[in-house]
Order: structure tokens, then C-alpha cells, then sequence
């Protein structure tokens, strides 16, 4: 049983898009757990799905208007509204958590309409729904794709390890942060552009209604164990790149949807997670 | 020149007006405490030393190489996360960013001050457990620790025994006062605590809206708006 599951999937892996797809899961997963601790600690954690939102309705702008690469059109457009949503929280008229369910909804449904109205696609519903749960994207990257992921997700880390002392203080403390002279509106703009990319870049892995799980089941696990900041960061990037493996190994097996799989491997992990440290509540090192 | 000086500021929000015709000084080694009813602009005077708000009018003046983000600020107890998965070591260092500009890791002479300021405050034994785990009083300290790492002359605290029980408020107290004693800490401290107040501090600055007084503690014991503050005060408690 073992030795044909094994030998199964040595096949797979001598097909390049397979070991790309592979390549890029876990990089992806890597990334969106980095920041998925500072987004939960900010009380920030449904900004992932409002920006995936956000980057579908977009996308479906650049269908519509037939741009040959539409990460062009996302991107900026994604980073936008992360500066846009990460700002208001802190004076609009519009709170946080009502801004960020009206763009999110917003998008979702002007997206839907311009397809619909405009799309010369046969198949709506299939790329509407490829698009939602990120059924076949991440099997059909070209290598170019690849390494534009590559290069941000290795631009994601060292971008992060570099700042990760402030990063901790913006979190931690806005205003002790801003009274030592941190610039705190700058990082908070930083950190929203951060998050804007690896949505995008996530995107190709989950579909845009699942990257909230990226971003939250490892911070949330993690927070449930560990005790010092640098061990959760640490913990939740290890448990998200195991998900994201596990999660990707069985749908090619079993031929389960990859964005699907993979949510439901990080739950499960979740959940033993949460027991483990009930059972033992002073489990968890500094 | 003075530390500090205050000269004729008004402070607003929005066009209305909070605290107006503001003057004061404060020499290095002095001990301030800010009293006054809620809404008396208190905090608004707080957030304007530590330069998170401009002053409508008037102005603020640092004297013998202060500058505002070399002051150390202990914010009230609420201000902090209580589900916050950080190490007392953690939030001590990361008073350390005032001074560090663009690099990216902390250097040996800067750990070694936080574990000064964590013995100076005595936390150094619970440097490796979470802040949530501690006791109101132990995270204060921790807190004041880290204000200690970026105060060079000048400590700002902001209501620092509210919410906590007597004998851990008396204790802070306490260690306040020796760092403002042994280690010539300016101390500025908004309270309600008027007792205290009067018992700890060097001069006292009475606001509402306007200064009522500012002199020193035992001026205002025997000034009228000392004595009827106190007395209303003791009142209402």
C-alpha cells in the first residue's frame, strides 16, 4: 500500500507543473503565516478575506478588459485597498470591521456582475468558480509564474526579518511605538502592502474565499502553545508549510480539490493543536 | 534652561478647546503629579509631551538634550493586549527602537541595558514568561521597565496604579520614587490619587481646563483648590 502510494507519487513529481505547484503551496503558506500572527493580534483577521474579495473583483476587471497579465491590474488594486482598509481603522466614517465587509461584498458582486455582463468565456460558472475556491490556477502555472512567486515570497521574508523587531512593537503597542519615534503609520502601510501580496500570491493556491485560513489557523494554533512572540511566529510558519505539504500531497493522491484539501488539513492540525493545549495548559516554552 | 517648559499653551480637539493658558517648568530631578476630574485634559496634556499631538497654541520646549522620544512612557494598564503571546524580555527590548534606526537586530549593549532595567524594576526573575500570565502589578513593572529603556531623563506615566490592588499601587509607588531619588528620574505622573499625590510628589500641577495650581506639594496642601480637592476627594472615596 505504502510503496504504490510512494511510487504514485514520484510519478506526479516528474511532471514540472506538479513539483511547481508544490514549490509554490508552500512558499505561499510560508508567507501568509508570517503575517497571519500580526493580523490576529491586530484584530485584523477578516482582512484576508475582504482583500481576496477585493483581488477577485479585480481580476475579474482584467478579464473583462482582456489584459494579457492581469497580475498588473490586481496587484495595484489589491495594495490599494489594503492601505485603504489598514487606514480606516483608525478614523473614517466607516469603522474597521463595517468597511471591511462592505468592500469585501462590494467587489465580490460587481466582479460576478462585469463577468457575467461581459466575459466572452463559455464557462462563467467554471472560472467564476476556479477563481473562488482555486480549483485548477495552481496546476496551471507557467514557470515565469513561479519565479514572480518566488521572488516576492523570498521578498516577503527578508522583508520581514529585517523588521521584525518593529513589527513586534507596531503590534504590540501602537503608541509606546510612535512615542519612541517608531513610524508607526509607515509600517502599518507596510504591513498592509505585505498582505496585499501574498493575497494575491495566495490566491493561486486556495481561491480567494479560503485564504483567511492561510492566514489565521497557524497564528491561532500557535497562540494556543507558544508564549513568546518569535516561538509563534516560528511555530505557526512551520505548521503552515506542513498543512500546505500534507494538504497538497493528499489531493494529488486522492484528486481532492488542492484549496479544499489544504484548509481542511490546517483545521485538523488546528484542533489537535487546541486539545493539546488544553490538556496541558503549561505545555507551551517560552 | 529647564528640562521641560510649558509657555501659555492651549491644547484642542477638533476646534474645541481642552486646556488653555497651560504654563509650567520642570527642573531635571523634579517630581511631578497631574491631578484633576476626568475630562480636565489630563491625557491630552500626556499625548502632547510625548508628541503624538500638536499643541493649538503655544509651546513646548525641551531643555539639556531631551528630545520627546527619549521619554519614558507607561501607558495605563488598559492600553496593553491581554492575550498577547510576548516574553517580559520581548517588551522590555523593544524600548531599545528608539535608538536602532534601520537595524534590524538588537546589540549586546542593548540587551544588556534591558536586563538592567528589568533588575531595576524587579522582573529580571520572569523575563522568559508571557505578560499574560503575570499579575497586574508584575506587568506594570515590566512595562515601566520598558519605559525605563527609553527614558534618558524624563518618565511619563500615565494613571500607573489604576486598576491595580493597594499593596501592589503603594509597591510601584514605591519604585517610582527610588528611581526618581537614586537614579535622578524626572518623573511627570497623571493620578487620581490625590493622597498619594501630595505624599510622593515634588510639585503638583492642578487642571481643569485651565491650571488651578501648579507649585510645589506643600504649597498646594495649603492653597484653597488643594484643600478643597482633597477634601473632596476623601468625599467621594
Amino acid at each position: 500500500m505504502m510503496a504504490a502510494l510512494t511510487s504514485m507519487l514520484s510519478q506526479y513529481f516528474q511532471y514540472p507543473f506538479v513539483r511547481y505547484a508544490f514549490a509554490v503551496g508552500i512558499l505561499i503558506a510560508l508567507c501568509s503565516s508570517l503575517l497571519g500572527v500580526t493580523l490576529v493580534l491586530k484584530r485584523f483577521s477578516f482582512i484576508g478575506d475582504g482583500l481576496s474579495h477585493v483581488a477577485f473583483g479585480a481580476l475579474a476587471v482584467a478579464t473583462v478588459v482582456n489584459v494579457q497579465n492581469d497580475t498588473l491590474v490586481v496587484f495595484p488594486i489589491t495594495v490599494a485597498s489594503a492601505i485603504l482598509l489598514l487606514r480606516a481603522g483608525q478614523n473614517a466614517k466607516v469603522k474597521g470591521d463595517a468597511a471591511i465587509a462592505m468592500v469585501s461584498v462590494a467587489s465580490l458582486a460587481l466582479g460576478y456582475l462585469l463577468l457575467h455582463l461581459f466575459s466572452a468565456s463559455s464557462n462563467i460558472s467554471g472560472d467564476v468558480c476556479g477563481t473562488l475556491f482555486g480549483a485548477t490556477a495552481i496546476l496551471t502555472l507557467s514557470a515565469a509564474d513561479v519565479w514572480l512567486c518566488f521572488a516576492m515570497s523570498l521578498a516577503v521574508i527578508v522583508l520581514f526579518v529585517c523588521f521584525y523587531h518593529k513589527i513586534f512593537a507596531v503590534t504590540f503597542d501602537e503608541t509606546f511605538a510612535r512615542a519612541i519615534g517608531v513610524n508607526v503609520g509607515g509600517y502599518n502601510i507596510f504591513i498592509a502592502t505585505v498582505i496585499a501580496v501574498v493575497i494575491v500570491l495566495a490566491m493561486k493556491l486556495v481561491g480567494s474565499l479560503l485564504i483567511s485560513a492561510l492566514v489565521i489557523f497557524p497564528a491561532l494554533s500557535a497562540m494556543r502553545l507558544y508564549k513568546s512572540f518569535r516561538s509563534v511566529i516560528l511555530f505557526s510558519a512551520c505548521f503552515s508549510v506542513c498543512a500546505a505539504a500534507i494538504g497538497m500531497t493528499v489531493a494529488i493522491l486522492a484528486g481532492t480539490p488542492v484549496g479544499a484539501t489544504i484548509v481542511t488539513v490546517d483545521l485538523l492540525l488546528f484542533a489537535i493543536c487546541f486539545a493539546l493545549g488544553g490538556l496541558r495548559p503549561h505545555l507551551g516554552r517560552a | 534652561m529647564a528640562l521641560l517648559e510649558c509657555r501659555d499653551v492651549t491644547l484642542a480637539y477638533e476646534g474645541h478647546t481642552v486646556v488653555e493658558n497651560l504654563s509650567f517648568c520642570l527642573e531635571e530631578g523634579d517630581y511631578l503629579c497631574i491631578v484633576g476630574e476626568n475630562g480636565s485634559g489630563k491625557s491630552t496634556l500626556i499625548r502632547t509631551l510625548l508628541h503624538l499631538k500638536k499643541p493649538s497654541a503655544g509651546q513646548i520646549l525641551y531643555g539639556q538634550g531631551l528630545q520627546h522620544k527619549s521619554i519614558g512612557y507607561l501607558p495605563q494598564q488598559s492600553a496593553v493586549p491581554q492575550d498577547f503571546p510576548a516574553t517580559v524580555e520581548e517588551i522590555v527590548r523593544s524600548a531599545c527602537l528608539s535608538r536602532s534606526g534601520w537595524r534590524p537586530f538588537y546589540t549586546k549593549e542593548e540587551k544588556r541595558q534591558a536586563e538592567d532595567n528589568m533588575r531595576k524594576t524587579g522582573v529580571s526573575h520572569l523575563a522568559k514568561r508571557c505578560c499574560r500570565e503575570l499579575s497586574g502589578g508584575q506587568q506594570q513593572r515590566v512595562l515601566l521597565a520598558r519605559a525605563l529603556g527609553a527614558a534618558t531623563k524624563l518618565l511619563l506615566l500615565d494613571e500607573p496604579v489604576a486598576g491595580l490592588d493597594p499593596q501592589a499601587g503603594e509597591g510601584l509607588y514605591g519604585l517610582i520614587e527610588k528611581l526618581n531619588r537614586r537614579e535622578k528620574m524626572t518623573v511627570i505622573m497623571v493620578t487620581h490619587d490625590v493622597a498619594a499625590a501630595v505624599k510622593y510628589a515634588s510639585h503638583i500641577l492642578h487642571l481643569a481646563h485651565r491650571p488651578l495650581f501648579f507649585g510645589t506639594a506643600a504649597g498646594y496642601q495649603q492653597s484653597d483648590t488643594g484643600k478643597s480637592f482633597m477634601r473632596w476627594t476623601k468625599g467621594e472615596g
